[in-house]
């Protein structure tokens, strides 16, 4: 697949087969299938994932105690190379890509003309002329007919490249026993290569959890051979292997966002009033208007010159116990004011949070006096609560370990 | 050097009327041509030694007149209405006289009735229409006053005339031309007339849905007051492009020929200037360019510069020409069969029945040309004779359809092409071949590279349901401004279209002279 040489048209058709079959597996999926206990799976963008494989409370504190293995090949990959790389992602993405060294990774989102996000994820620069995006939601058409005027080859790798996240206090013991060495030199959002198997492996020091950790590309190919390694180094070091719903804890911990579960992307929202800006979902601070043009800028500065920003997310902190999920937010009890798109109880912060969206002024100018109601389903009937919830900022839980370098050992 | 207030990209009609309005309003203006000459598709060039044509356009049927006025235009001629008469080849002719047939010739009484009850009808529609046409086009999400209030026209016009009048209005507006003339006529040659009427430049066959909108746009021109008119000025065709230059170098606008942009400067969102060919910049806080809307947002401006969507929506934007253009250069003037001597100088139009226009078009969906196209005609020398050398004559024949992208290639097509039209031409005009002392084809690809025309299109772009009014050229980039600030659209591709109007250009202008941002 090549955009210099073929048509969008024919790099599209070329693309889709990952449609034919309901539910693929991962290249991991033999190992899972192996440990897992519940059967407990869902769709993960067209692929099976555990959503728990052993015990969801015991995944969520192998994150946070020891080492939690994450299967995260079903995230969308797409190379992109060529002369233009750089300047290609730069006018596709929010954050100025010039900035991004050889070897580092960013955490980006990306924009439609009206400034409406299509995604966000995260940006690996590779080489020099050489990146891998990794995001949620499928875009080859888009990022096929963003290439008009470059000269760039972009290339799906979602079904080729299989990923794993290695995450948790112990994550950095795992890959120094299994062989990895140098790699307590990474810093936060560092790329380096090791070898393996005769091949590479790519091990960056990025994650999903607010923890220690790091994620680990690799060909299909070798796959469970990688999975095998690390398998082995962990045991000493408590490794376990985990499915969404403890990660997805430890995330609204870390207080970030999950396409189309707080906000709606704006290929797949149907109604008019369902888009959002970067502002609108707390990214404004990828947004630089000082780079070169790209998608959406001047829909996105002239929402903010004109106050037009409808929405903002916020973090909550919610009194109680109980999961406010998918809550009803208001303003002195009466006035709705949002919804909550992501809650749990953490364990960690031992706090009742949230993530929500509000529609201005409530959240910008209003922040106080804000509650929710939670409907508890008890037995056959719905429990309703109104729940005093307060602003605050996140992340929820703030780990030193997270960004030591070299990692602790404690 | 110099500073100017505005570069116009493009001294085609379009771009001189614009550099002419802005002018006139104050600015200083340089318009960048990359032809030798200006005149975009009205340039004449020398086709062979002593014969020379005036250009691709060979009549005048739209020209507006306000703006003629404006500009300050010296132009003659359009006094006398030219005829135009249909050959069959039975040796039987037709002939439509003064505004688009405001009496008929060579037709039944009864038939010149039903012409006139239907010349009647869509004139009055397309009057409609003209309203719309005439100034820019509304905004969507920001109605002006100014909209409004030519709704409300359309809408009081409409009422005034009864209930049934704006009900047929609605049920016809997206018709197909056949069918319309079947309501009306019985007359196969005027049923084929008006078919070729409505798709002349349009990728459309009479059957197309929507294809009576040619027709009505065609009828939304006016000469001298009289709708559907048409005329060659005194001296000919040549003399148009001169007739705008001058008008732009009275009104102060600087023009430099052989001046091809290469690009236009933009960052983050606001235009700057233009870079030429040759690598100089030149600087100007309003860019208007007066050539085609996918040369300017494909080439001229960095696709960097320009949303993903946007520039998608212009390269969907569908702009391959069908139209074919020969000149002939014959030793003497020819002699069509039943041609009266008095509409020699006026419009021939080759074409039996609507169904030929039909049959016609069927190949140019796939990629082939017409076997027995349609055409229409005019004897240039006739009113110009400095074009032929004294006693010579030339011909000029739109000749449709010869679609852009040909699947043999033109390379390949184009003596089979020009051999078909001249044994059109050889079969209503007996002896005509004979007298051929040169002939030259242009195809839309020849036409594409000598008058720096994307798709050789008549319209810079389908002036199609689509492509009309807020989506013209394409939504973002409709009321000729554009997503990036201080560049305009003012050739055909803009509102309201093709044909030597003037509209496109002088609206263009008036827009940025009204200081509007939006
Ligand atoms: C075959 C044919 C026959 C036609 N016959 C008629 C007719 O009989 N009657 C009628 O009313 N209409 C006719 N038309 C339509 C009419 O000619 C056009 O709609 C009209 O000329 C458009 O005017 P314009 O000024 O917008 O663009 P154009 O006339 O196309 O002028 C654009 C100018 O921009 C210049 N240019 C392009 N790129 C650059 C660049 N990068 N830098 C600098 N300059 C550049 C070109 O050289 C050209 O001079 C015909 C069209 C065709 C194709």
């Amino acid at each position: 697949m090549n955009a210099m040489t073929k048509s969008a048209a024919d790099l599209r058709r070329a693309a889709r087969d990952h449609i034919r079959v309901p539910r693929l597996e991962t290249p991991f999926h033999e190992r899972l299938m192996a440990i897992s206990e519940v059967n407990d799976w869902y769709n993960w963008a067209g692929y099976k994932a555990p959503h728990s494989l052993t015990d969801g409370e015991l995944e969520y504190f192998a994150i946070r105690s020891t080492a939690a293995l994450f299967d995260i090949s079903p995230m969308v990959k797409y190379r992109i190379a060529g002369p233009d790389a750089e300047r290609y992602l730069n006018r596709l993405t929010l954050r100025d890509v010039r900035k991004l060294g050889v070897n580092r990774v960013h955490y980006t989102a990306w924009c439609d003309d009206h400034g409406h996000v299509l995604d966000d994820g995260t940006l690996f620069r590779l080489g020099e002329q050489e990146f891998r995006v990794c995001c949620q939601e499928r875009h080859l058409p888009w990022l096929l007919d963003s290439a008009f005027g470059f000269t760039v080859d972009i290339r799906e790798e979602t079904e080729e490249i299989a990923g794993l996240a290695l995450q948790g206090p112990t994550s950095y013991a795992v890959l120094r026993d299994a062989g990895f060495a140098g790699v307590e030199r990474l810093k936060p959002f560092d790329i380096a290569t090791f070898p393996h198997e005769g091949g590479e492996v790519t091990i960056s020091r990025t994650g999903f959890t607010g923890d220690l950790g790091y994620e680990l590309f690799v060909p299909r190919a070798r796959a469970l051979s990688l999975w095998d390694r690390l398998w082995a180094a962990g045991e000493l070091h408590a490794i376990r292997a985990i499915g969404y719903g403890a990660l997805n804890q430890t995330r609204i911990e870390a207080g970030f966002i999950v396409a189309n579960a707080d906000f709606m992307t704006a290929e797949a929202a149907l109604r008019a009033d369902r888009v959002r800006m970067p502002d609108e979902i707390g990214l404004d601070w990828l947004v630089d208007p000082d780079k070169p043009n790209f998608n959406g800028r001047r829909a996105i500065l002239d929402a903010r010159r004109n106050q037009t920003l409808k929405h903002i997310l916020v973090g909550l902190e919610i009194e109680g116990n109980i999961s406010a999920e998918h809550a009803i937010v208001y303003h002195r009890q009466k006035h709705e004011a949002g919804l909550v798109t992501a809650a749990t109880w953490s364990p960690t912060a031992k706090r009742n949070i949230a993530i929500a969206s509000l529609e201005r002024p409530y959240g910008s100018k209003f922040t106080e006096d804000l509650w929710v109601e939670i409907y508890a389903m008890r037995e056959l009937k719905y429990q309703k609560m109104m729940k005093r919830a307060k602003i605050v900022p996140r992340p929820f839980v703030k780990l030193p370990r997270r960004t030591a370098t070299p990692p602790g050992l404690k | 050097m110099t500073s100017f207030d505005a570069i116009v990209i493009g001294a085609g009609h379009n771009g001189l009327a614009a550099a002419t309005r802005l002018a006139k309003g104050g600015r200083r203006v340089l318009v960048l041509e990359a032809a030798n000459e200006p005149g975009g598709a009205t340039r004449g060039r020398e086709f062979s030694p002593g014969f020379r044509s005036a250009g691709l356009a060979h009549l005048v049927n739209r020209l507006d007149a306000e703006v003629a006025k404006d500009i300050g235009l010296d132009l003659k001629g359009h006094e006398t209405l030219l005829p135009t008469t249909v050959l069959d080849g039975s040796g039987k002719a037709i002939t439509l006289n003064g505004a688009y047939g405001e009496s008929i010739d060579g037709v039944s009484a009864e038939e010149q009735a039903a012409f006139a009850a239907m010349r009647k009808k869509l004139i009055f529609q397309a009057g409609i229409l003209k309203r719309f046409l005439r100034r820019p086009p509304p905004q969507i999400g920001a109605v002006s006053l100014g909209d409004l209030s030519t709704l409300a026209g359309a809408g009081l016009s409409l009422i005034r005339k009864g209930r049934s009048e704006g009900r047929d209005f609605l049920r016809m507006l997206l018709m197909n031309v056949a069918d319309v003339t079947d309501e009306y006529l019985t007359d196969d040659r005027l049923k084929g007339l008006l078919a070729f009427d409505a798709t002349l430049g349009i990728h459309l066959g009479p059957r197309s849905p929507t294809s009576l909108l040619g027709l009505y746009y065609r009828l939304t021109g006016d000469v001298a007051g009289r709708t559907g008119g048409q005329f060659v000025p005194s001296g000919g065709m040549a003399s148009i492009a001169p007739a705008f230059r001058s008008a732009a170098e009275k009104a102060g606008v600087t023009i430099r020929c052989a001046t091809p942009v290469a690009r236009i400067l933009a960052d983050r969102g606001r235009a700057s200037g233009v870079v030429l060919g040759d690598g100089t910049e030149i600087t100007a806080p309003v860019v208007v360019s007066a050539v085609h809307p996918q040369t300017t947002f494909l080439r001229l401006v960095d696709p960097a510069e320009s949303g993903t969507g946007f520039v998608r929506s212009v390269k969907n934007v569908r702009s391959h020409g069908n139209v074919a253009k020969l000149d002939l250069a014959l030793d003497r003037i020819p002699d069509f069969t039943g041609l009266p001597a008095e509409a020699r100088n006026g419009r021939i139009v080759l074409v039996r029945s609507k169904e030929q226009v039909e049959t016609a078009f069927n190949p140019a969906k796939y990629g082939e040309f017409s076997t027995d196209p349609v055409m229409e005609i005019t004897l240039p020398s006739l009113s110009d004779p400095s074009l032929a050398p004294s006693g010579a004559c030339t011909l000029s024949a739109l000749v449709q359809y010869a679609p852009y992208r040909l699947k043999a290639g033109w390379e390949h097509g184009k003596p089979a092409f020009l051999k078909i039209v001249l044994e059109v031409l050889e079969r209503n005009a007996p002896g005509i071949g004979k007298s051929i002392l040169a002939a030259n084809l242009m195809t839309p690809v020849d036409i594409e590279a000598e008058y720096n025309l994307p798709g050789g299109h008549w319209h810079h772009g389908e002036l199609q349901a689509d492509q009309l009014l807020v989506n013209r050229p394409t939504g973002a980039a409709s009321g000729y401004k554009t997503p990036i600030e201080g560049l305009y659209l003012a050739s055909a591709g803009a509102h309201p279209g093709g044909g030597i109007s003037g509209l496109p250009g002088w609206n263009a202008a008036r827009h940025i002279l009204s200081g509007a941002t939006a």
